[in-house]
């Protein structure tokens, strides 16, 4: 039994940790930065499948810790900062703490309510984002270094990846550990019968806004990671676009699965891909295939991997 | 900082609110009749001004254009509840958000496609492009005062259809349950599309009337229906009276910081600071005033009776 479900794993970690190699080897590094940036992406989706999928807190503004991650790293690297240990513990920290702020006001609607809301609150970070000329305003802004790290250079790319890819195995790990304790339980439980939880004496409220910081924590990781990665920092991150994106990952691959914000998060990036290679008018074909896929595919992709597992 | 200067933002407040009204009326409506969200909205909004621009220059008279646009965005949105929408009643508020989200991306590039990604500059027409006298001596444009009149024109329209007509008493019957009004023999179906549609028209309205004042170009409709999402939680979901309050409660203080946040707050910090302070802060403003107003009242100042 535990041998079957660590069987998958084991197999998608080798084949994404052969992938330099290969794509080396047949004269494709762009490929590796595409799959750099999935594989970064991947970790926003992860976080944004903790309270999406787990806990059922319907986040249309996840984008704005991806913003913030990435902001952390070019300010610092702005003011003079360059150690990577510092970047990574500056934009997990405001990331966590714009979380608890957003999520103190957010968590006490419900419903639709929270999706505008937190949508609102993202927009307004954009607009922050983008009204202060001194870090690049509207046109971004290029980073002056990559986060420095002992031992690794984030400048190589291959390097880049190898890092990328176990801080997805990482956050896929502890996402489990939390989903499975008894606070995930919790969390859970709230999601599937708020007044019975309730009743038998937790209040979700708690609960669920840990979850949200924790999220927003991981998702800063990410956009730590991404301001390495594309090495320039621009408002648009935190563009309701791109939350609308990260959404899409985590249900194109399935709610509330290990692997389905991963799945998604290369599903989604490689169809983009794919289209916007072939026209310049790609999203004219995109929407209609994601309307498509929401109105008939709705168990995602893990759902295919996974026969109905309760 | 004249009387006369505030008087002429707080008209232009009272403009970008009326925009705000018709756009939050029709996804009140929907959210509140239906229980859908409609984040598209914002696409029609940017398809009545597209049409109504496209419709003049074609005919070369403004109010052809307005009916045109009109009737067009009527029809877009009848449409686009039939094909997809519909469908999606019985789903759950994600389904909705993100076909919608799907829907918003494939009007954008069809825009494009058809008009191009520049930006595109209709004028008012000649008989409103004159200014007015106000009685403080300033001169206002005649083109937005008539946009306040005619979005509280608007107003007194819905509010007289919701409140006193047969149309309107099944559409709040329909708003409390939609099962017993089906049960006595109202085609439900048919009434969701028409109020979906009658919601478009507004928003093609309000992005018709945008037009003249600001560009017309693919993406215009996110920006406004962002802004329109504050409207609808300040003012409570589902209520009319709610969206009316709430919009132009937002575009007075949104039209008032713009202008004035940089210089109140010059006189207080240096003047640099308050130079890239000023605009970060006005443009935060509104979502301030929403957290404000949710942290007191979490279901808006006009919660719809029986939602």
């Amino acid at each position: 039994m535990a041998a079957r479900k660590i069987l998958p794993w084991l197999g998608a970690a080798i084949i994404l940790a052969l992938l330099p190699p290969f794509l080396l080897a047949i004269g494709q590094p762009f490929y590796l930065d595409l799959a750099r940036r999935i594989l970064i992406l991947a970790i926003a989706a992860v976080s944004l499948n903790l309270i999406l999928g787990y806990g059922g807190l319907v986040s249309f503004g996840h984008a704005a810790y991806l913003g913030i991650g990435a902001y952390a790293v070019g300010i610092l690297g702005f003011y003079g900062v360059g150690n990577g240990w510092l970047h990574i513990l500056a934009a997990v920290v405001a990331s966590a703490l714009v979380a608890a702020a957003i999520g103190a006001v957010s968590i006490r609607t419900s419903g639709i309510y929270f999706i505008m809301i937190t949508l609102a609150f993202t927009q307004m970070l954009y607009y922050l984002g983008i009204s202060v000329a001194e870090f690049g305003g509207d046109d971004g802004m290029r980073l002056k270094t990559r986060s420095l790290f002992p031992l690794v250079d984030l400048n190589d790319p291959v390097a880049f990846y190898y890092v990328a890819l176990a801080l997805v195995i990482l956050s896929i790990f502890v996402t489990h550990r939390i989903v499975h304790s008894r606070f995930g339980m919790v969390l859970r439980a709230a999601k599937s019968n708020e007044s019975r939880s309730r009743a038998i004496g937790f209040s979700p409220y708690p609960y669920r806004l840990a979850a949200f910081v924790i999220s927003g924590a991981m998702c800063g990781l990410s956009g730590a990671l991404y301001a390495n990665h594309t090495n320039y920092i621009t408002p648009n991150l935190m563009s309701w676009q791109q939350s609308g994106d990260l959404m899409f990952m985590v249900i194109l691959g399935g709610m509330a699965t290990a692997s389905g914000p991963v799945l998604g998060a290369f599903a989604l990036l490689l169809v983009e891909d794919l289209l916007s290679g072939w026209t310049q008018h790609w999203q004219v074909i995109l929407g209609p295939l994601l309307i498509l896929s929401v109105i008939f595919f709705r168990r995602g992709l893990a759902g295919i991997f996974y026969k109905a597992d309760a | 900082m004249t009387f006369g200067l505030v008087f002429e933002q707080l008209l232009n407040g009272l403009q970008f609110g009326v925009t705000l009204f018709l756009m939050a009326a029709g996804l009140t409506l929907v959210l509140g009749i239906m229980n859908f969200v409609n984040l598209a909205h914002g696409s029609l909004y940017m398809v009545g001004a597209y049409l109504a621009l496209a419709a003049a220059n074609w005919t070369g008279s403004y109010l052809a254009g307005v009916a045109l646009g009109l009737a067009g965005t009527l029809l877009v949105g009848m449409l686009i509840e039939v094909i997809a929408l519909r469908t999606l009643y019985a789903r759950d508020h994600l389904d909705q958000v993100l076909a919608t989200f799907g829907l918003i991306l494939f009007f954008n590039e069809l825009v494009a496609i058809l008009w191009g990604r520049a930006a595109l500059f209709a004028s008012p027409p000649s008989w409103l492009s004159h200014h007015i006298d106000l009685f403080t001596g300033s001169r206002y444009p005649a083109y937005r005062a008539a946009i306040i009149v005619v979005g509280f024109f608007v107003a007194a329209l819905l509010w007289y259809v919701v409140t006193r007509t047969r149309l309107g008493m099944l559409i709040r019957a329909g708003a409390s349950n939609r099962t017993m009004v089906a049960a006595l023999g109202v085609n439900i179906r048919l009434l969701y599309t028409l109020v979906f549609g009658f919601g478009a028209a507004l928003a093609g309205l309000a992005g018709l009337m945008a037009g003249p004042i600001y560009n017309v170009q693919p993406g215009m409709g996110e920006l406004v229906l962002i802004q329109v999402f504050v409207v609808v939680v300040i003012g409570g979901i589902g209520s009319v009276r709610g969206a009316l309050v709430g919009a132009i409660i937002v575009g007075i203080v949104d039209t008032l910081g713009r202008a004035f946040l940089k210089p109140l707050m010059a006189t207080v910090i240096s003047a640099p600071a308050a130079e890239s302070a000023g605009p970060a802060l006005a443009s935060m403003l509104i979502y301030l005033l929403m957290a404000a107003v949710l942290a007191f009242r979490p279901q808006g100042l006009f919660p719809a009776r029986g939602g």
